[in-house]
């Protein structure tokens, strides 16, 4: 028997399930940082959660609201610098995992966190790089957590700010960038992997309730299915409980803490 | 040796019209007091350089006292966009705004070559990113004894750099813990150096090795308590997410934050005078 969940919940339980137990993994905040401390919590305890503001290790028994919140610092192994976050452990290959969210992305997995429109004369400005461009060159494997409409899966990005595959292909081998790249990205309607030759992102799990159409109405290109395209399994009891726990938990001490 | 000054008299001597100024501190530590002094003092033509903007370079940006900008990531953390930073970008209001934009990892090690007194920067960056296709300071370099390229950028040397510490003892020697980010390494890059600290101590009893500034490599020393609100000072006070939040709606259009400035920056003497018209607000805000 399975309880009722919402899509985003469905999308926050799939991208936790990627992280293996022990991995070491660059957290991005919002999405990957539920995601990743979902995982945390439930089937992978000795992930060691980095975060670019210099926590590693950290285990914060709420969400973070941002990348350089106390918690972080109170609850990590150890608190470095950022040069050194950056330095000697993500530049260093001690990154197993990168976690990131897209503000845009294409069918290779590129991302675009910098403008939409021309560069120089933006329609939208968006914040930009931030950790993400060595974050995804670096990281041994990168997963990709990111709500999906036309919006955000988009044919032609205006701006790679941080590189998947590129061009598809070997061309991301070829350009020297050290990480294998993104191996899944995962939403709220959908599983999608590269693949193996073309490395175009392909449709390999959907989620309960979700048809292809709705997959295909909510991507900018023509998103191909694997041939042995399966179902994602839903949330189980477990995972709902320890999600929304930790939802409420956050939300009672982000009000608290705005009450004192 | 540093000198104990009030934060008036700090950014009056020590902050020049067109200089290059950098205030870090990363989500924790932000100097605002020091920002909004600027602003009151009405510096113009400025170079700023911060690795998140966040909303002390937006207020700067806003009030016009930016030229430049160098930065890496300039949204409002765990809210969203930064208006005002979007507008001088997208509309040059209230004036143009020249970018230098950059990742996390650059801004990190040019940060480090400035301390290290060295002209550029050296990592693994970049691959495959547009960046360096509109960024003509991003470049590569050749590493001369495995042949790897590399991405080489310019070192961060402001003319000023400010942050915010718990605490300094009488010497001024300066004592910060928790997330560090860039700030001793921006400190040590800089010709100048302003800190505002939570309080003044006797003694800082730090371990070892812990995050010390001596007193020799600072200019300036001014007690600011709550100096970084709306950001948090590990250890005295909690990030302001009320604030954060109340941001997007203030700076969403130029009337509500010309309002705001003139109100909670020009009409307000010091820090601690905004502090408790915040204060009052917030209660008011939180009473309707």
């Amino acid at each position: 028997m399975t309880a009722a969940f919402s899509n985003e919940e469905m999308m926050t339980v799939a991208a936790a399930r990627m992280l293996p137990d022990g991995a070491v993994c660059f957290v991005g905040i919002g999405l990957p940082s539920t995601a990743a401390n979902l995982a945390r919590l439930t089937h992978a305890p000795e992930a060691v959660l980095v975060y670019e503001s210099g926590p590693i290790g950290a285990r914060p028994p709420v969400l973070p609201l941002s990348i350089g919140d106390g918690i972080l610092a109170e609850t990590a192994d150890t608190v470095v610098s950022t040069p050194e976050i950056f330095r000697y452990w993500l530049q260093a290959g001690r990154i197993d995992v990168g976690f990131l969210g897209a503000a845009q992305l294409d069918r290779f997995g590129n991302i675009n966190t910098t403008v939409i429109g021309s560069y120089h004369n933006p329609k939208v400005r968006l914040p930009g790089a931030g950790g993400a461009p060595e974050i995804s060159s670096s990281a041994r494997e990168v997963l990709i957590v990111v709500s999906q409409s036309k919006r955000t899966f988009v044919e032609r990005l205006d701006f790679i700010t941080s590189a998947g595959f590129l061009n598809g292909g070997d061309e991301r081998q070829k350009a020297g960038l050290p990480g294998k790249g993104p191996v899944a990205v995962i939403t709220d309607l959908c599983i999608l992997r590269p693949d193996r030759n073309t490395r175009e992102l392909t449709v390999s799990h959907i989620h309960p309730g979700v048809t292809r159409e709705t997959i295909s109405a909510n991507t900018g290109w023509a998103v191909r299915f694997a041939s042995a395209c399966e179902e994602t399994a839903p949330p189980n009891a477990h995972e709902l409980e320890v999600l929304r726990a930790l939802k409420a938990r956050t939300a009672a001490a982000h009000a608290e803490g705005e009450a004192a | 040796m540093a000198e104990w000054m009030k934060l008036k008299d700090a950014v009056s001597a020590l902050v020049r019209d067109g200089d290059c100024v950098a205030l870090e501190g990363f989500t924790h530590l932000i100097p605002f007091a020091a920002g909004h002094e600027i602003i009151r003092q009405k510096r113009r033509n400025l170079s700023l350089v911060r690795m998140t903007p966040d909303l002390i370079y937006d207020q700067l940006i806003g009030a016009g006292c930016a030229a430049r900008l160098t930065f890496s990531w300039g949204g409002n953390p765990g809210v969203g966009s930064l208006h005002r930073f979007r507008d001088a970008v997208e509309n040059g209001w209230p004036a143009g705004l020249e970018i230098d934009e950059r990742s996390h990892c650059d801004l990190a090690n040019a940060y480090v070559a400035g301390a290290s007194n060295l002209p550029f920067a050296v990592f693994r960056g970049y691959a495959g990113s547009d960046l360096p296709n509109v960024n003509p300071r991003i470049r590569t370099i050749e590493c001369p004894f495995t042949g790897e390229r590399l991405a080489a950028v310019p070192a961060v040397r402001p003319d000023v750099t400010v942050i915010h510490a718990q605490r300094a003892d009488f010497k001024g020697n300066v004592l910060l813990w928790g997330i560090l980010g860039v700030q001793k390494e921006a400190a040590l890059a800089a010709k100048r150096v302003i800190v505002t600290v939570e309080e003044r101590v006797n003694t800082l009893q730090a371990p070892p090795n812990a995050c010390v500034l001596p007193s020799w490599v600072v200019g300036a020393v001014c007690v600011v308590p709550h100096g970084a609100t709306p950001s948090y000072a590990h250890g005295y006070y909690e990030r302001d997410n009320r604030f954060y939040r109340a941001w997007d709606a203030i700076s969403r259009n130029r009337t509500s934050f010309t309002q705001w400035l003139e109100r909670f920056i020009y009409e307000t003497d010091d820090f601690s005078d905004f502090l408790a018209l915040l204060s009052k607000s917030q209660d008011k805000a939180a009473a309707q």
